[in-house]
């Protein structure tokens, strides 16, 4: 199989360069916009953690083009199963800027009610599926989802996103097989950032590459480069086209790096040589999209600082909205277990609220910090 | 009404439920074209075509795995897994997402789909094919675990189930899968979970039981009553949501309780059951609490009906508590 890898962004013809099929001017701006955004969120999340006013949070600082670029493909009847890297897909597929800093919050206003750590959102609306810790279950349902599309007959498709760590999980080779055996229409999307917190790639597989192994699962496995915008955008268009036509599931592998540590509490130093850091550094997705419109003509001074300003602005609003919010009221705690109370909740819940009327609620621990 | 055992009512249930709802599917290991080993599936292909009954590659995490995925996107799958020993693999995908999908989202995302399952020992089946694993379910916030005893339960049971918006877990007692018949009515009705049958009335001693235990309870109360003890049998139908007023109101009564199971007796669902009477009920009991279960040893084979709680434990059990 080819270990070729799909690039778009850097071309040595002079002149205008092409842009892939599907992408016009504005496209690329808004892909730029998004993936800044992205960028500047994690930015102020981990400040946000860093001074205890949010409990934990999960970056994806390097890896906004996987994440935009392939969501960008998605319309209104495809199905999203994200990993907990890929805010950048929900907020291309058109999450709210404030429902997603309400869940760092965990607040009442969190639309997943402060059920789970930050970066675990669920966006119904966009079709969104909520996110678990888990490395590698959604990509078992990713296929299911595909394979209720191709029973409902829909010219749609499933994507599913997950890292290089999952490509080891029993759930990565059940949701290839299922969605080869059954022709659906899957996109199984590895960001592989090469890192598993502290493992390196050289731990999880000796595959020459994790798209080499779509092969054994029948199906077309592709590489690209992942800080590449338009590159995943091209490669994630094709698994689309070929989801849609009823040709069967694509298993992309964007090549990419994860710039930033495992989560809030993590230290990369301790296990990650800083040559790889800034080799990869020097590939940051952002500029070379910021370098690519330069080229292309699609640059406006706008686009730098005044619209960094902007995003910033936007996202110091929704912290201070979020952080004037009051956490999620007790008897919460039991809704949602059922689509009705069942009577052993009701039972627990009234005893919950009545002593809390005698004895005072529970305390937070506020030295309590997750050590992950 | 025809009379259908056990196994046909299931048949007929999910019958009823693919005319009812072009939603429901059902899935899993040899259940298309073959019926599924026990053939509770027979039909269902020829009769809904492959697109709503179909096999699937031998693996559980991807048959409750796809099904989430299913369930979540607004289909209302019926999975199937052969024998509830094997359903191990798929437990990250029933209690981590299946379980956790409608709270973890807030109440954006819901699962409601139906895990099928024969479990239970009396068939010469060994360790791997006799199993009792409700307890692990019934400790998972989400899920609904059911377990019927009869025929007409078994349908209306399992038709109440695929329109719960809720993942259940489905046990279907084996052993008894042909042995007994019982006249089901043609045609979709609803036994609600949640609610559990007083199998017999009696006044001296309370057994609480579920799935094919009911039936060895049945029999240990003729033996009982040969001996002047009158025992009243509480076949909980459902063990999530619990109908705990319906053993407590019989204990009240008869002021003794004995409860039965086959599943090891280490934090099974009789400790629970148990638990519940000590908590709610301690004012009427005449007796401790008693638990008859399998021992806390791997199912054996050889050694199964020494192993498994038959009619003459239980009445043992029924007389300690009746001449505490």
């Amino acid at each position: 199989m080819s270990q070729e890898m799909l690039t778009v962004l850097e071309t040595k013809k002079r002149g205008k360069p092409a842009l892939p099929k599907g992408v016009d001017d504005d496209l690329v701006r808004r892909m730029y916009r998004l993936m800044l955004t992205t960028r500047l969120m994690d930015d102020r999340a981990m400040r946000l953690q860093r001074q205890g006013r949010i409990g934990f949070y999960v970056p994806s600082i390097g890896q906004e083009a996987c994440a935009v670029g392939s969501a960008a493909v998605m319309t209104d009847e495809d199905w999203c199963f994200p990993s907990y890297r890929e805010p950048g897909a929900a907020l291309t597929l058109g999450a709210d800027l404030q429902a997603i800093v309400h869940e760092w919050y965990g607040n009442a206003a969190d639309n997943t009610k402060g059920r789970q750590m930050p970066v675990h959102y669920s966006f119904k609306a966009q079709r969104f599926v909520s996110i678990s810790s888990p490395i590698g279950t959604q990509i078992v349902q990713g296929a299911g989802a595909a394979m209720a599309m191709k029973i409902r007959g829909k010219k749609a498709f499933s994507i599913t996103y997950f890292g290089d760590g999952a490509t080891s999980s029993n759930d990565f080779h059940t949701g290839l097989n299922f969605a080869a055996v059954y022709k659906s229409p899957c996109i199984f999307f590895c960001s592989n950032n090469q890192w598993a917190i502290s493992c390196p790639l050289s731990q999880q597989t000796a595959s020459e590459s994790i798209a080499v192994k779509a092969q054994a699962y029948g199906m077309p496995g592709v590489r690209v480069d992942g800080n590449d915008v338009l590159a995943v955008y091209q490669a994630t268009s094709e698994a689309a086209e070929r989801a849609r036509a009823g040709e069967g599931p694509t298993l992309i592998e964007g090549l990419t790096f994860r710039i930033g540590p495992h989560s809030s509490s993590d230290d990369p130093t301790r296990y990650r040589p800083s040559e790889q850091l800034e080799e990869w550094q020097a590939k940051d997705p952002i500029a070379r999209l910021e370098a690519f419109m330069k080229k292309a003509g699609l640059w406006e001074d706008a686009f730098g600082e005044p619209l960094v300003e902007e995003i910033n602005a936007s996202i110091a609003e929704a912290v201070k909205v979020a952080e004037e919010t009051a956490m999620p009221a007790s008897a919460t705690l039991f809704d949602d277990v059922y689509a009705d109370l069942p009577a052993h909740l009701a039972e627990q819940r009234d005893r919950l609220l009545q002593q809390e009327k005698t004895a005072g609620a529970a305390e937070m621990d506020a030295d309590a910090a997750f050590p992950l | 009404m025809p009379t259908l055992t056990l196994l046909q009512a299931v048949n007929s249930a999910l019958m009823d439920e693919m005319a009812e709802d072009e939603n429901v599917v059902v899935l899993g290991e040899d259940v298309g074209l073959n019926g599924g080993v026990f053939r509770a599936t027979e039909g269902l292909q020829a009769k809904y075509g492959e697109n709503r009954c179909f096999d699937t590659p031998l693996a559980e995490s991807g048959i409750i795995g796809t099904a989430v995925g299913m369930a979540v996107y607004g289909l209302r799958p019926v999975p199937e897994i052969q024998f509830s020993d094997f359903i191990y693999p798929a437990f990250d995908q029933i209690v981590s997402e299946a379980a956790k999908m409608r709270y973890r989202s807030g109440g954006e995302f819901t699962c409601p789909m139906v895990i099928r399952t024969p479990s239970g020992g009396g068939i010469r089946g060994g360790h791997y094919h006799s199993q009792s694993p409700e307890a692990y379910f019934a400790h998972t916030p989400g899920l609904k675990v059911v377990m019927p005893a009869t025929p007409y339960d078994a349908k209306g049971l399992l038709i109440s189930a695929i329109r719960d918006d809720d993942p259940v877990l489905f046990f279907e007692p084996k052993r008894i899968y042909r042995s007994i018949k019982q006249d089901v009515p043609e045609g979709a009705y609803e036994v609600p979970i949640g609610k559990a049958r007083v199998a017999r009335e009696g006044t001296d001693c309370t057994v609480v039981t579920w799935g094919a235990m009911v039936e060895t309870c049945e029999k240990a109360a003729k033996q009982a009553e040969e001996k002047g003890i009158s025992m009243e049998i509480i076949d909980l139908r459902s063990l999530v949501p619990l109908d705990e007023e319906a053993f407590l109101e019989s204990v009240r009564k008869t002021g003794r309780c004995v409860v039965a199971s086959e599943a090891p007796r280490i934090c099974g669902f009789a400790s629970e059951v148990a638990a519940i009477v000590s908590e709610k009920a301690i004012e009427s009991l005449e007796a401790p609490v008693l638990r008859v279960t399998g021992f806390d040893t791997p199912f054996p084979y050889s050694l199964e009906h020494v192993y498994m709680p038959d009619a003459k434990r239980v009445l043992a059990a029924v007389e300690h508590a009746v001449n505490f």
